[in-house]
């Protein structure tokens, strides 16, 4: 039985050094959620801001350009995040490849931009909850100062919201972790793919899949547990 | 300093404030009261545009800040406002709190921000909290640093928002100390309040104010001593002096 799982790992691992796919494939896996965790979080940001001042925006005052403006922007944003919430996520990378990217050969660029325009909509919904909990007095108290309404968000408002949601952003970052095994799909190779190329080549499956598996369940085990030691750190300002 | 001119504010169907006209003047301490739901914290917010009127001008310092285009930050920034529930930013520490808004708006840098910030402290007796969170503090020690917050940005006038309602009993009395102490040196106020006694105390004029309108006002002596209409009459009848 040992014998057989050794020989099976020496195969798939050590012999002609196939160990270097799951490596190129973690790699490439890191990248790309990396990346799309940026796009996410800052596009993410920007359209709970623009869902949130519309929905504060009093009635009395919608009769101005910028309340027009904001008008149009929240329209826009609602529709995108229909259309990306309402198709898979596989779809909207083969969308973004053969059609927008036009099959070009940067196939990390197509797989971080439809991963970031992904989870932007999930951050964005997340986001947007975040600001809503937070008491109107905080803003009120901020503009009272003298400050606008964007320093407010940024000092004050976006902090406290992101506190709030840091579990869900947690999810968020793992569920786009593991989302990216779809990248195989345009042919690039993160770690799914690796380990495919890999029981491509031995015509086994057991290994490899099972690296892919314990690579991921690995990341996500230290991913939770560092973002609990943060939710901790950041609750400091709570203890009474 | 104030000029409040015809002004009305609708919230929904609702009518809150009724064609109230004011004049607030440098150096005066006016002291808001009348039953809840008489309007008195709207008429307040409105002075800062916290809420903005539906009809009506307000004139600061010459400059009709109802108007479009007024720079309505930098107007602010020449009133202080403090809240019923102080509003503190929990994110912040307590000194962090204090030179966000001067140093945001480039009225200071940070460095002197700071020093203003801990002599703000050391007035108040607080100093050794510069670098706690709000929500360490009591809700008296909470209220005399949203004064300083306030107080950092240099203001013409403060308005008070019923600042010692959410507090303790115990921790009234060194809320309303600063206040006084800020009353002394000269500073302009607006204050609502439910404190009765201390509207005697610091107060230069008493509005009363009942289902949107300014119904009565006069000095605390007169007022207090011998309110005219029926409605201040049984108002001040129910209420603790």
């Amino acid at each position: 039985m040992f014998e057989t799982l050794k020989a099976q790992f020496i195969l798939n691992f050590i012999k002609d050094d196939r160990w270097m796919f799951m490596w190129i494939g973690l790699r490439t896996t890191l990248l790309v959620t990396v990346l799309a965790l940026l796009i996410g979080t800052l596009l993410g940001t920007i359209f709970a801001v623009i869902r949130s001042m519309h929905d504060q925006l009093k009635p009395n005052r919608r009769d101005s350009a910028g309340a027009l403006l904001l008008i149009v922007l929240n329209t826009l944003t609602k529709v995108y995040l229909t259309v990306i919430r309402g198709t898979p996520v596989v779809v909207q990378l083969l969308i973004m490849y053969y059609i927008i990217f036009g099959a070009s050969t940067n196939k990390l660029l197509a797989a971080v931009l439809c991963f970031g325009l992904n989870s932007a909509a999930y951050v964005a919904e997340s986001i947007r909850g975040g600001i809503m909990s937070i008491d109107s007095g905080q803003m009120e108290a901020g503009r009272s100062l003298g400050l606008d309404y964007f320093t407010v968000m940024r000092f004050v408002i976006i902090p406290q919201a992101i506190k709030n949601i840091l579990p869900a952003l947690g999810n968020e970052l793992i569920t786009l972790l593991k989302e990216t095994s779809i990248a195989g799909f345009i042919g690039l190779t993160d770690i799914t793919r690796g380990a495919e190329i890999i029981r491509g080549t031995t015509y086994s499956a057991f290994m490899p899949l099972l690296g892919a598996a314990v690579i991921y369940l690995a990341m996500v085990m230290l991913l939770s547990l560092l973002l609990s030691r943060l939710e901790r750190r950041l609750s400091l300002s709570d203890r009474g | 300093m104030i000029e409040v001119n015809q002004l009305t504010k609708f919230f929904g169907s609702h009518k809150v404030l009724d064609n109230i006209s004011e004049t607030i003047g440098e150096g005066e301490k006016v002291v808001v009261i009348g039953p809840s739901g008489s309007g008195k914290s709207t008429f307040l917010r409105c002075l800062n545009l916290l809420e903005r009127p539906t009809s009506g001008t307000i004139q600061f310092d010459g400059t009709v800040i109802t108007e479009k285009g007024t720079d309505i930050n930098q107007i602010r920034r020449q009133m202080g406002m403090v809240f019923q529930l102080f509003n503190l930013f929990p994110n912040l520490t307590v000194l962090e709190n204090l030179t966000l808004a001067p140093v945001q708006s480039k009225l200071l840098p940070v460095k002197e921000a700071r020093e203003e910030g801990m002599a703000m402290l050391e007035r108040i007796r607080l100093p050794d909290k510069a670098h706690t969170y709000p929500s360490r503090l009591s809700g008296g020690q909470k209220q005399r640093i949203a004064i300083m917050r306030a107080l950092m940005m240099h203001p013409k006038v403060m308005l008070f928002d019923e600042p010692t309602s959410a507090l303790d009993p115990e921790m009234v009395g060194e809320v309303l100390d600063v206040i006084k102490e800020l009353a002394d040196q000269g500073m302009t106020m607006v204050l609502v309040t439910h404190e009765m006694g201390f509207a005697k105390e610091v107060g230069t004029r008493i509005l009363f104010m009942d289902e949107g309108k300014i119904i009565e006002q006069n000095t605390p002596e007169v007022f207090f001593a011998n309110p005219v209409e029926e409605r201040t009459q049984s108002f001040l009848s129910k209420v603790l002096i």
